[in-house]
């Protein structure tokens, strides 16, 4: 992979819009965001009701991944092309199973919606309709994605990057400062976690450093480049951000996202934890 | 700067002030409200720590904890930014002015 099989510029997105075979897919945070202006011919994925299932807590399988696919009009060639708000997190988790469910040619609009919406570039509430097709999504690829049984085993042999930021890793907080932080489970971090938040890997208008920057920043906060990786945060989003980076940008081979993240492992009976700042 | 602006802060139900830090504000450009700017809240070291939209009325908020944070605001019609010192929990209010 190279930086160019992953983003698309703001400049290359508007002179795509309405190209045959090439679909824009937004997904945000806030649901509704979309509904309030979005790219033209863009069609709206809402990550809490599509991105994952509707009664299990799991993210949607493979057949309900080609159905909601279907039903968006988005055919196995076509080149897709993610967006969002709050620095591309959900578009980053939509990428991710994107890949996890085997699209061949999948992109991420470097910046998201906050580069767009900075540059003046055209918003539309137009409805977009599109003519659903039959898409098939490949089985799971697991190795992208961990599960909390492979998470406490790779404690103490493989690099566990904890994405949010420093209060929540240390434990003095439970979710990010602009959700409520009513969540029950215990604080904390996994041991032997290193904290490099997502935002680090971002420029202040929600695009991605260079790689360079990128390489030089987990290269100073102690990542270490010839172990496997897995990352998390609190849901699995901003980890995906992350998985994007490590796994997309940079080239990292085996690094997978823990998309149960810190609501599953610290909600388990009998895990061990740690408190703290990072030493 | 101004005085912490008169708005009526909407919470979510149940919000308990007497535990939680809102951080909540206004961004204004020459006394006017900016609607949609990205307000990021960063800490005492400057380190990022969240962000959201603001409001069409320019209004923002954040759950956070005691202590100093900045507000910064990325606008259309500039970018700013403010300190605001949180020494409890309860609603901190604060303005935010971009240029």
């Amino acid at each position: 992979m190279s930086r160019e099989d992953v983003l698309v510029s703001a400049d290359w997105a508007e002179k795509n819009i309405g190209t045959d075979g090439i679909v824009f897919l937004e997904v945000d945070e806030d649901t509704a965001a979309y509904d309030g202006g979005h790219l033209a011919g863009a069609v709206k994925i809402n990550w809490t009701t599509e991105l994952q299932d509707a009664v299990r807590r799991d993210i949607v399988d493979a057949e309900q991944f080609g159905a909601l696919l279907s039903a968006k009009g988005v055919g196995n060639d076509d080149t897709v092309v993610l967006y969002g708000g709050n620095n591309n997190w959900f578009a980053a988790y939509a990428y991710w199973q994107f890949k996890l469910y085997g699209h061949a040619d999948v992109k991420l609009l470097d910046g998201g919606r906050k580069k767009w919406e900075l540059d003046g570039r055209p918003l539309t509430t137009d409805v977009v309709e599109r003519t659903p097709t039959t898409y098939t999504a490949k089985p799971a690829d697991t190795s992208i994605r961990a599960f909390r049984d492979e998470v406490v085993e790779a404690i103490g042999s493989k690099n566990l990057v904890d994405v949010r930021s420093p209060d929540e890793f240390s434990g003095k907080i439970l979710a990010p400062a602009h959700l409520p932080q009513e969540q029950s489970q215990r604080p904390g971090h996994i041991p032997g976690a290193i904290n490099i938040p997502w935002s680090k890997a971002a420029n202040e208008d929600g695009t991605f450093k260079s790689d360079e920057d990128l390489a030089k920043l987990y290269g100073d906060e102690g990542f270490d480049g010839s172990r496997s990786t897995i990352a998390y945060c609190r849901i699995g989003e901003r980890s995906s951000h992350t998985w994007v980076v490590l796994h997309e940008l940079l080239g990292h081979g085996d690094v997978k996202n823990y998309d149960g993240s810190w609501t599953e492992y610290g909600s388990l009976i009998g895990v061990p934890i740690e408190l703290g700042a990072r030493s | 700067m101004c005085a912490a602006p008169d708005q009526s802060v909407s919470l979510p139900a149940g919000t308990d002030l007497s535990k939680e830090t809102v951080l909540a504000g206004r961004v204004v450009a020459g006394g006017e409200p900016v609607g949609g700017a990205f307000v990021r809240l960063l800490d005492g070291t400057g380190e990022f720590t969240a962000e959201v939209v603001a409001s069409a009325s320019g209004d923002f908020r954040f759950f956070a904890a005691p202590g100093t944070w900045t507000l910064r605001a990325l606008s259309r019609s500039g970018n700013g930014e403010s300190v605001l010192t949180a020494e409890a929990p309860g609603l901190h209010q604060t303005q935010v002015s971009v240029a």
